[in-house]
């Protein structure tokens, strides 16, 4: 492109010598001083920011935190230059994460953690973050590309794999322990996981791995109808912990029409990863070979629809929750779902389960019921114990602002059965078993049964308890 | 189990359950949970073969038994499809079940996930969590419900399991690699290969041979 600029100049200085009639000499001059300007622009190329010291406060168009810093000098944050002392981890750079990472590296993060084995694929367009030139690569080495041209002073560290598997998971353990970046800090090498998975083995994994690490965590989900999803804060030992309970759905229901309106808006590990085929399904076959009935198959379909709006909702719902919760303001959210057909946004809060089936759930309960009559766990936990305080003086704040209240019904209908509880009584809600569930959500997996006296089937006639013995029984079995 | 052929149910209650709670993870107890996974597999494959029903053969790609590998196969039309079989057990197993992976078909059908893994959501993972295990806390009725559990907590946490708490953990029979087999990729077969093959999608291997020799 220099050369061809260099010679429409040449051009340009011809045509003007050539030129006998002085009245075209302005239009010449304007076309010259043009190319002069083009070719300028092509030397200079893209600008990278360079990366910056100290936030500063200052309110110049060159500084990219004068923004932000400014949340300071409004009262909602006391020390905003703090982000740059965290550490986050994303699981799953999709949809949702890829956006939260964006979010949060705008915002100055100190330090991103990323995880993901998926590609960028076309299919992934109708969603924000990712650019169609970068399909092919993998999401972790897009986002850093893209991140770093962003904000080159937040720390990116990518990991491209699966955590679900045993290795996967091993190196995710060790990442989230290691603590070169602040080794100051207590607790592990991050302040905060963000599980931005789409199925509900990988939300399993990042259970696992902070309940064993006792790391508190946020889980987010878009239903895989792309109109709801939820965000919701996991302190291990303190909330319930995502084996706990089994997952939830959400119906929104009217008192005046029976009308039932079931909304998946909780844990969609079913959400489809194929979204590149649209296509009706054909009716399923008949006819089985391995005695099956078919009139016990189901086969629809299944691909997930999704929705750039929806997935940046609740990216920002997320990360805004992780702000409150890294720069300590306002309220942190323990649960918070979002129907947007009906714009329906409940919350509730849930206490372990006594009884979960994870072990590593079941310790951190106890560290926790212990903690009670130890000081020394609760100072550790400071969020924990800021948290009434905060709490009583928004609510002494909300209540000075609030106009005087009403005698008297203030709305004739109430279609969501809203209703506003004292402390006590939500208390009381509470201190209930976890079982018990708001009005609107219902479990959508059903609960472990309790055992049953079945026969173990084991022959003790061929007894055989040696490992290799049963591989090589079964190497038999196969090879013939 | 509503809904499911009298064949199925009749098969499923001879696959005998596992009784150890244990994932890849869990060292020594992971041994026992393989020993019983074996088992369970020897005892459905020996009753698919003598039932003339034999359709998959199974095997652990690696020392620690985290890596499986096979093949399967289904017959319609007369004309038996194969294909190759594998999973990883994976870290939170058993509290979520193996996906099951038919790497041949990726992308030739939507009941799929990336990477050939078949879809389990519908018939089968609500009958894994229906089957996985819980601790029972109220043994006698004297104790209290609080008490057991912080006391079973505190065995966790010093790391000193209680026989009558390893009673507990391992007292309750639940589904394994066979039953994920049975009930979740044997269905998923029946109802995809004859899609697949009327769909034009997959082909006889025959007549992918003869085809391609022609051209």
């Amino acid at each position: 492109m220099e050369a061809e600029l260099k010679e429409l100049l040449h051009d340009i200085e011809a045509l003007d010598q050539s030129l006998t009639d002085s009245s075209h000499r302005a239009s010449i001059d304007k076309l010259r001083s043009h190319v002069e300007r083009l070719t300028s622009l092509g030397k200079s190329g893209p600008i990278r920011r360079l990366k910056v010291q100290d936030m500063s406060a200052e309110v110049v168009d060159s500084n990219p935190y004068s923004r932000l810093m400014a949340l300071q000098r409004m009262g909602i944050v006391k020390n905003y230059e703090k982000i740059r002392e965290f550490s986050v981890a994303i699981v799953g750079v999709g949809g949702v994460g890829s956006v939260a990472a964006e979010m949060l590296t705008r915002c100055g993060i100190g330090r991103l953690l990323l995880y993901d084995y998926d590609k960028v694929e076309l299919a992934n367009m109708n969603r924000l973050f990712f650019r169609p030139e970068q399909a092919g690569m993998t999401k972790t080495d897009a986002a850093v590309q893209t991140l770093s041209d962003i904000n080159p002073d937040v720390f990116l560290e990518s990991y491209t794999l699966n955590i679900t598997t045993v290795q996967g998971f091993e190196t995710f353990v060790s990442s989230l322990k290691n603590k070169s970046f602040c080794p100051s800090k207590e607790g592990s090498g991050v302040d905060l996981v963000l599980s931005c998975v789409d199925n509900y083995e990988a939300r399993m994994a990042v259970n696992q791995a902070c309940n064993e690490l006792n790391q508190t965590w946020m889980e987010s989900g878009v239903s895989e109808d792309a109109v709801s999803g939820h965000i919701q804060l996991l302190i291990p030992g303190e909330s319930a912990c995502f084996a706990c309970a089994p997952p939830l759905f959400i119906i929104l229901f009217s008192i005046s029409v029976l009308f039932f309106l079931s909304l998946n808006i909780k844990y969609v590990y079913h959400k489809w990863r194929c979204d590149t085929y649209l296509s009706p399904l054909p009716p399923f076959g008949l006819g089985c070979g391995i005695g099956v009935d078919e009139r016990t198959l189901k086969r629809e379909g299944v691909c997930a629809a999704s929705l750039p709006t929806t997935m940046g909702v609740v990216a920002g719902l997320l990360v805004q929750n992780t702000l409150k919760f890294l720069l300590n303001f306002g309220n942190v959210s323990p649960y918070l779902g979002y129907n947007s057909l009906k714009d329906y946004f409940p919350t509730m809060q849930m206490k372990p389960n006594p009884q979960c089936s994870n072990v590593a759930c079941l310790k951190r309960q106890v560290i926790t019921l212990t903690a009670c009559g130890n000081d020394k766990f609760y100072l550790q936990k400071e969020y924990i114990l800021a948290m009434p305080a905060r709490d009583a003086a928004l609510r002494a704040k909300m209540e000075a602002e609030d106009l005087p209240a009403t005698e008297g019904p203030l709305h004739a209908d109430n279609e969501w059965n809203i209703s506003v509880l004292g402390d006590n009584e939500l208390d009381s809600i509470d201190a209930a078993s976890s079982d018990v569930l708001p009005e609107g959500l219902v479990r959508e997996l059903p609960s472990a049964d309790e055992p049953q006296k079945l026969p173990t089937l084991e022959a003790p006639l061929t007894y055989i308890d040696d490992l290799e013995d049963l591989r090589r029984q079964l190497d038999a079995l196969n090879s013939n | 189990m509503e809904g499911w052929d009298p064949n199925t149910k009749s098969t499923l209650t001879h696959i005998p359950l596992l009784t150890t709670k244990a994932g890849p993870r869990d060292g020594a107890a992971w041994t026992l949970r393989l020993k019983e996974e074996y088992k369970a597999l020897i005892a459905y494959t020996q009753m698919n073969k003598s039932n003339d029903n034999d359709w998959f053969r199974i095997s652990a790609a690696n020392p620690e038994g985290t890596r499986w590998t096979g093949k399967c196969w289904y017959v319609h039309n007369l004309l038996k499809y194969e294909f190759d079989l594998q999973f990883d057990i994976p870290v939170t197993y058993p509290s979520t079940a193996p996906e099951l992976e038919l790497p041949q078909l990726d992308g030739k059908t939507q009941k799929m996930y990336r990477g050939g893994k078949i879809c389990l959501t519908v018939h089968f993972k609500p009958l894994w969590a229906k089957n996985r295990f819980i601790y029972i806390f109220n043994l006698s009725s004297g104790e209290e419900l609080s008490q057991n559990k912080a006391h079973f907590g505190l065995c966790l946490f010093h790391g000193n399991v209680s026989e009558k708490i390893s009673k507990l953990l391992f007292s309750s029979p639940r589904f394994g690699i066979a039953h994920a087999l049975c009930l979740g990729l044997a269905p998923w077969l029946a109802a995809e290969v004859p899609v697949l093959v009327d769909s034009g999608m997959i082909k006889h291997k025959d007549d992918a041979t003869s085809s391609s020799t022609e051209t």
